[in-house]
């Protein structure tokens, strides 16, 4: 079974998802958490396997048995093994949190439909992560994004449906971007395997120069750029996750954007390689240096002045999506490895705070940041979440963020690059701001009500494992060998 | 390891060493939540940490004495990023007068918490638990990174400390206090941190600086040195001290805590670790950074007691002077001569003495008579003589009056201002402040003792809860003991500048 494993992570929640719908609400949730956690187990071991290949191997798996180029090809390496971890981790954690926030936010006849969409985008998440062909890679991104689209508009309130109706439209225009860039690429190598074209590239560099090779790499920049909301092309981001369900946002705003981040990291590098990245197109490498740095101050910004919690949070990412693209755009070992912690780190930081504004949802019926008022009375254990989670976003040293923030400044100094330090700092500081006003109205508001109870257990437990995610890998050096040999892999 | 005691079923708890002052005060820290139900036991258990922690400290003193190297690895983050602790001299000169202190600033904080009666008790002592666990941490840490890390946690978990009262007042207050703070340790500490951290490629701490025999431009060291001082926004160097009279709305006990114990002392004695243990003596000297340091010191103790003269708020007074006694400490450790660095490091245990009865003082006499501006001070030595008494003997010692404290660092630092070739211009400072102190402080004094009460006001002594006139009355005890006998504080900061100078002191 060892030797399936790479098939069977995707193939489980696929078929649970055929079956939710079959069974009753209770036991369509365990089935639910069942595959998540088997997924979840199943990629742990990816991970373990992954590492102790020798570097520069990986562990492929032909489908079906046929073998790349002809067949389709799943490969797990360092890379996407963090990545994966992280997302069936996370969506894992989100199963065992949603059964009583969906029970109150979603029509009960639609619930098992939620938990199935769910799944399948689950699938279509890890999916996009370990495939090594980029056809394929493109069918689980549509998964990924109509099922999105689904779970976005399932919300409470009709600009749900606007918000799920943007992201289609834009999404949309993501997809069509990515696969013109594939039609490209094929057009010019004559194959869709990863691997394939790597080799076509290495037996003929002379491609690099080719015009359609460069039209191919700027339509999967772009297509991707949109997909993960970089700024300036984050139009979509913030309506969707404020108006989506709490589980959906908590969802989506730990993994989504960070996976299509992935999908730039395997395409730049595996498929148009680290030579294409430093010779064949560097304006491509400015171009994302500069949004990735717009983005880490202007995302912190637009949160500042936020009134909903959700929409607030949204607005962070945008900022956060920067740091996980810096490490391209410094092109070094430091910077890559600031990147890759951080797709951990921010999963952990924003899920935590996702769950919090579920929480809010659940027993407030609204996210507006001033529902927070009161909270370290009435429920000390969220608001201790909140707080913790949002040093993180700071990057207080001894959270997870600090580490983040660390190895990108380092990675910048080391590239020359002295410019991106007043921007790390700046966003650190508007950060703080947006964090601090959460804070005070957690803990330092008066407010003389009845002291109302915290969250069931059942949402409680998960959000506190995210939040002491946060503070374990700020301590431990647990994420860091593991990010680390992902960028000396790479590079 | 001699003297190790294997517990806990091998556990080797005295491996620690440094590691374990600042895990006892996270254990308090726990404790205290745990018993948030039963105040006597929660505030039972804040005195016991202290007074643990207090012992651990001496055992320290004692164990580094007999030439043990006391150290504990701690754990690493990251190559270069570790959570690492060491005993030495500077560290255990803020640890032993943060330590000491600490025991009787709790036994205040609790009579001064029943008696206002005031609200939210456990979040106080919790985060009074955790700030000294994080200036523990400081003391002992090994590296710049440890103490950046700790210097953060102090500035956060003050920050439910100073907002305490929730008051509009409070709340501008405690902003203007966390906004200054974090701001400067993200806008400028934390760049240093990088800077220093890419010319040097360690963080660790080294006898003549981590930055001794670095190849770079004297330009970059410069600024690396200021964005680490002025980055450490808590030693109140002008134009960054505004956070210190801001937070003057916190309850008396924190004042005493901020501007006494833990949170200005971590500022000055970040900066002699900066100047000792970053730069070094002979770095410092070379790119001029030693002049540097003494110009922005030299200006902030004058212009601060200025400030003061004008206040008439007691404890704004108290807060700018404050800010004007902590640039001695940055004179004496930036002066570049052996004496210097001695009045500079004794400085910081005699100003903690002293500056801690003067708030103990004021606090008191707000909670006996509800007073807290200077002109409405007349006659009250004669209601309150045991608070006016050890306010005056605290009064002497800013100053620089013996018998008391103040005197002994002043007289080092004028030692090392006279072997000093500029040190004309810092004598006339020393001279020029001490006219200044007395100033301020002699008509407070001056007031409560020789004018008459006020009509209508009744007779008779009327002190404090016990536990705060007890508490001030040892201090007061403290600042004339440490004239008489300048107890470790001085061999501690013989060590240093010696290690740091040579011989010649």
């Amino acid at each position: 079974m060892d030797a399936q494993l790479p098939a069977l992570v995707i193939v489980v929640p696929l078929l649970a998802a055929l079956l939710v719908p079959l069974a009753g609400r209770r036991a369509a949730w365990g089935l639910v958490a069942l595959a998540l956690l088997l997924a979840f187990a199943g990629c742990v071991r990816l991970l373990v396997r992954a590492h102790a290949l020798p570097e520069g191997e990986a562990i492929r798996y032909a489908l079906g048995g046929w073998a790349a180029p002809v067949g389709i090809e799943y490969v797990v390496d360092r890379l996407n093994a963090l990545v994966l971890t992280m997302l069936s981790g996370v969506a894992f954690l989100v199963a065992l949190w949603m059964r009583r926030s969906t029970a109150r936010e979603i029509r009960p006849p639609a619930v098992t439909g939620y938990y199935s969409v769910f799944l399948l985008m689950a699938a279509g998440l890890m999916g996009i992560t370990i495939t090594g062909d980029v056809f394929n890679l493109y069918v689980f991104l549509e998964i990924a994004s109509i099922t999105a689209y689904v779970l976005i508009a399932m919300g409470r309130r009709r600009q749900a449906l606007y918000a799920g109706y943007s992201y289609l439209i834009l999404g949309s225009l993501g997809a069509t971007f990515i696969l013109l860039g594939i039609g490209h690429l094929y057009m010019a190598t004559g194959t869709l395997a990863m691997a394939d074209i790597a080799a076509v590239f290495a037996r003929e560099p002379q491609l690099y120069d080719s015009s359609v090779i460069r039209t191919a790499f700027a339509f999967f920049t772009v297509g991707l750029a949109l997909k993960m909301a970089l700024f300036p092309l984050h139009g979509w981001q913030p309506g969707a996750y404020a108006e989506a369900p709490s589980a959906t946002s908590v969802f989506l705003a730990a993994t989504a954007t960070k996976v299509s981040a992935y999908a730039l990291y395997r395409v730049a590098f595996t498929v148009f390689g680290v030579r294409f990245l430093e010779t064949g197109l560097p304006v491509v490498r400015d171009a994302l240096l500069v949004m990735a740095c717009s983005a880490i101050v202007v995302g912190p910004l637009l949160a500042i002045r936020q009134h909903d919690l959700k929409r607030l949070l949204a607005y962070s990412s945008v900022g956060q999506i920067g740091y996980v693209v810096l490490g391209l755009a410094l092109h070094n070992a430091d910077g890559l490895t600031g990147s890759f912690l951080h797709f951990w780190n921010h999963a952990a930081a924003k899920g935590a705070l996702f769950c919090v504004a579920g929480a809010l949802a659940y027993r407030a019926g609204t996210t507006q940041v001033a529902a927070l008022k009161g909270l370290g009375r009435r429920a000390p254990l969220t608001a201790m979440l909140l707080t913790v989670a949002a040093c993180s976003m700071v990057g207080v040293p001894l959270t997870a963020g600090f580490l983040t923030k660390w190895y990108l400044a380092r990675g910048a100094l080391e590239a020359g690059q002295w410019a991106v330090i007043p921007v790390l700092l700046a966003s650190s500081l508007f950060t703080a701001v947006y964090a601090w006003r959460l804070l005070q109205l957690a803990w330092f508001a008066d407010e003389d009500g009845p002291v109302a109870e915290d969250v069931p257990w059942s949402m409680r437990a998960p959000s506190l494992v995210l939040g002491a995610a946060c503070l374990v890998l700020g301590v431990a050096p647990l994420a860091l060998p593991v990010a680390q040999a992902a960028a000396e892999a790479l590079l | 390891m001699s003297g190790a005691v294997p517990l806990l079923g091998g556990l080797d708890l005295a491996g620690l060493g440094p590691g374990l002052p600042p895990l006892v005060c996270l254990l308090g820290l726990l404790g205290v939540v745990a018993a948030r139900r039963r105040p006597n036991l929660r505030e039972g258990v804040s005195l016991a940490t202290a007074g643990v922690n207090f012992a651990l400290v001496l055992w320290l003193y004692a164990r580094h004495r007999a030439g043990e190297t006391l150290a504990w690895e701690g754990f690493s983050l990251a190559p270069g990023l570790a959570l690492s602790f060491r005993v030495d001299a500077l560290g255990l000169v803020f640890a032993l007068v943060a330590s000491g202190l600490w025991i009787l600033n709790t036994l205040y904080s609790i009579g001064y918490m029943r008696a206002h009666d005031e609200p939210r008790q456990t979040r106080f002592y919790a985060c009074f638990a955790l700030a000294i666990a994080a200036v523990m941490g400081a003391a002992f840490s090994a590296n710049l990174f440890g103490l950046f890390a700790f210097y953060e946690v102090l500035s956060l978990c003050t920050y439910p400390l100073v907002i305490h009262a929730q008051t509009p007042a409070a709340r501008a207050g405690a902003r203007k206090y966390l906004t200054l703070l974090l701001g400067a340790s993200i806008g400028l500490l934390l760049p240093g941190l990088f800077l220093v951290y890419h010319l040097a490629g360690t963080l660790d701490f080294a006898p003549g600086g981590l930055l001794a025999g670095v190849a770079a431009a004297d330009g970059t060291l410069v600024l690396a040195f200021l964005l680490l001082v002025y980055g450490m926004a808590k030693c109140a160097a002008l134009p960054l001290h505004g956070w210190l009279p801001a937070a003057m709305v916190a309850p008396t006990p924190v004042s005493a805590l901020l501007h006494a114990v833990a949170v200005v002392k971590m500022g000055v004695f970040g900066v002699s670790r900066v100047v000792f243990h970053v730069f070094g003596p002979e770095t410092m000297a070379r790119i001029g950074a030693d002049d540097l340091l003494v110009g922005v010191a030299c200006f902030t103790i004058v212009v601060a007691s200025l400030i003061a003269l004008a206040q008439d708020d007691l404890k704004r007074r108290l807060a700018y002077s404050t800010v004007s006694q902590l640039s001695y400490v940055l004179l004496g450790v930036g002066l570049g001569t052996g004496a210097g660095a001695v009045g500079g490091l004794l400085h910081i245990g005699m100003h903690a003495t002293s500056k801690i009865t003067l708030f103990f003082g004021a606090g008191a006499i707000y909670l006996a008579c509800h007073k807290t501006r200077v002109s409405e001070l007349d006659g009250i030595g004669r209601r309150m003589p045991i608070t006016l008494t050890a306010f005056a003997i605290g009064a002497l010692s800013m100053i620089g009056l013996p018998p008391t404290a103040g005197f002994v660092s002043k007289l080092f630092l004028v030692r090392g201002a006279a072997a000093d070739p500029a040190g004309a211009v810092v004598l006339a400072v020393l001279v020029a402040s001490a006219l200044l102190n007395a100033a301020y402080f002699l008509p407070i004094l001056w007031r409560a003792f020789f004018r008459p009460l006020p009509a209508g006001t009744e007779a008779g002594v009327h002190e404090a809860p016990w536990p705060c006139v007890l508490a001030l009355s040892l201090t007061a005890l403290g600042t004339v003991g440490l004239f008489l006998g300048h107890g470790p504080l001085l061999d501690l900061a013989r060590a240093v500048a010696h290690a740091a100078f040579g011989g010649a002191e």
